[in-house]
């Protein structure tokens, strides 16, 4: 009975003690460094906790901003994954369709999405479709590149296999080339799902017709230097950044362990 | 005795301009087993890659007079995604058979070859030699008329190379195919073939010829008969003669 909270005590231990010594540090900038009267730049922990995460007057909007900025994410994120394999599978059909599409998956990786925001605007509106269509930029390419990563990975010699059993393409694709990419497809998905959270921020940010987003509340909260409402809202969107990672992870290692049988083991 | 597989005046240059066989001669008869050694990068693969029509001859002539061809690569090459048995089933997937058929066509290819009981096993959790004799399963459900190893046990340790000599030895016998086995290894050549060709460095083309009196099934033993030592010494003679 000793043994498992002892354990759990090393492996968090560092990790509490860390958060321990960041909040000393707060409270020391915000008591000893900051004045009474810049004391907004940097509210103390438990004001932060007080006047914000435990007052549903201020605690719920964030909420339903945040449900808003979930919904962005995944369906950006699921389109994205579509989109994604889709290209993949296209290009991983012939070299030149390859060579036609890669360089133009490149620039839409590269290019800023500010530079975007105005045409987006104009195609489709200052809501949830553009806050989404800047989400799919984003979180795109690691899609695209894992899965033509994976699909490629399987040796000449697989692939002379089926040629000698004389495979149809599609049997290929299924067969060989699919169930090899999965591990790579997971890879990618777990970065594009980070990438996903970070593109309905921005698409928040940029797009504010309609329902608030939590991108949006941010930029609100600091137009009021509302302090103590802008820290519980980063600490929400990060914890639902950290959350969406972690569930693709967690989906990642599971799926990814047993494809390979080690589960057997 | 029919020809199972013929070649006439074949050569193959790749389009690097490299040339890798020159008018190469060879006739397999049904219930042949024929060995090709030669020093690496003379060929050898690519005149099997040629007999199993993964590759165009150059020049030359190839007849394969067999319905179905099997080929063992230098690797196992599974799909570790699939169970053992799953891959020995993935043949029989590909060539559209029925699925009552395909089961039990790999069953007994598995059973065959001694895996029985690792059927869910996966390609990683197997031993090389385990991998290999999936492998060797999966190009029997082919049920093949001609089968083509590529140095399937060139990567093996000595005595599970040893084991699988003998085991494909027993295949050979029980389901009389046509066999074009290439090695690096003389003394493999000689105790499993009734034929052993000798092949040139590149650009590769036979140069020796010899025949393997023993009849079959030869007995581990055989390796360490005089006469044996003098064939593969006369094999090897003819290899170093290449390179005088």
């Amino acid at each position: 009975m000793r043994k498992w909270y002892i354990k759990l005590l090393l492996s968090a231990g560092p990790m509490i003690g860390a958060l321990a010594t960041a909040i000393g540090v707060w409270y020391a900038v915000t008591y000893l460094v900051l004045g009474e009267d810049r004391r907004f730049m940097l509210p103390p922990p438990h004001e932060v906790i007080k006047t914000s995460l435990l007052d549903p007057a201020h605690l719920d909007p964030m909420l339903d901003a945040l449900a808003l900025s979930v919904r962005v994410a995944v369906v950006g994120l699921v389109i994205a994954v579509v989109l994604g394999i889709a290209q993949a599978v296209v290009m991983v059909q012939t070299t030149w369709l390859e060579r036609a599409l890669y360089p133009y998956a490149v620039i839409l990786q590269t290019v800023p999405i500010l530079a975007l925001v105005p045409l987006l605007g104009i195609w489709f509106g200052y809501g949830f479709s553009s806050r989404v269509v800047v989400c799919v930029i984003i979180s795109l390419f690691p899609m695209i590149s894992n899965t033509l990563f994976g699909l490629q990975s399987p040796t000449a010699a697989a692939h002379d296999l089926f040629t000698l059993n004389k495979a149809t393409r599609w049997q290929r694709l299924v067969k060989l080339q699919l169930p090899a990419a999965v591990p790579a497809i997971f890879g990618g998905l777990r970065i594009s799902a980070g990438l996903s959270v970070i593109g309905a921020i921005v698409g928040d940010t940029f797009f504010r017709q309609g329902l608030v987003g939590i991108g949006g509340l941010l930029d609100i909260y600091t137009a009021r230097l509302q302090t103590e409402d802008l820290f519980t809202a980063i600490g929400l969107a990060s914890l639902f950044g950290v959350a969406f990672f972690s569930v693709f992870a967690t989906l990642d290692r599971i799926i990814v362990g047993r494809w390979y049988g080690a589960i057997h083991r | 005795m029919s020809k199972t597989l013929v070649m006439e005046g074949v050569s193959k240059t790749f389009a690097t301009g490299t040339v890798a066989l020159t008018g190469v001669e060879l006739v397999v008869a049904s219930g042949d087993f024929v060995s090709v050694v030669g020093p690496s990068g003379c060929g050898k693969s690519t005149l099997l890659r040629l007999a199993a029509g993964l590759e165009r001859a150059t020049d030359g002539r190839i007849e394969v007079e067999a319905e179905s061809t099997s080929y063992v690569f230098q690797e196992p090459t599974l799909l570790e995604w699939r169970s053992a048995l799953s891959n020995v089933e993935l043949v029989g997937e590909l060539r559209g058979l029925p699925k009552a058929e395909r089961r039990q066509r790999a069953r007994e290819a598995f059973d065959l070859v001694g895996l029985t009981g690792f059927e869910k096993q996966f390609p990683r959790q197997l031993s090389g030699g385990m991998r290999m004799r999936v492998s060797i399963a999966r190009s029997l459900v082919a049920e093949p008329q001609l089968a083509l190893f590529d140095e399937p046990f060139g990567a093996l340790d000595e005595i599970t190379r040893l084991r699988m000599q003998t085991e494909l030895q027993r295949l050979f016998q029980l389901k009389s195919f046509a066999g074009l086995f290439i090695t690096h290894s003389i003394p493999e050549a000689v105790y499993l073939s009734n034929r052993v060709l000798v092949m040139s460095g590149r650009p590769g083309r036979i140069v020796a010829d010899f025949n393997v009196p023993w009849a079959y099934p030869r007995s581990p033993e055989l390796r360490y008969e005089p006469e044996f030592t003098a064939l593969t010494g006369a094999v090897s003679a003819a290899l170093e003669g290449d390179h005088p």
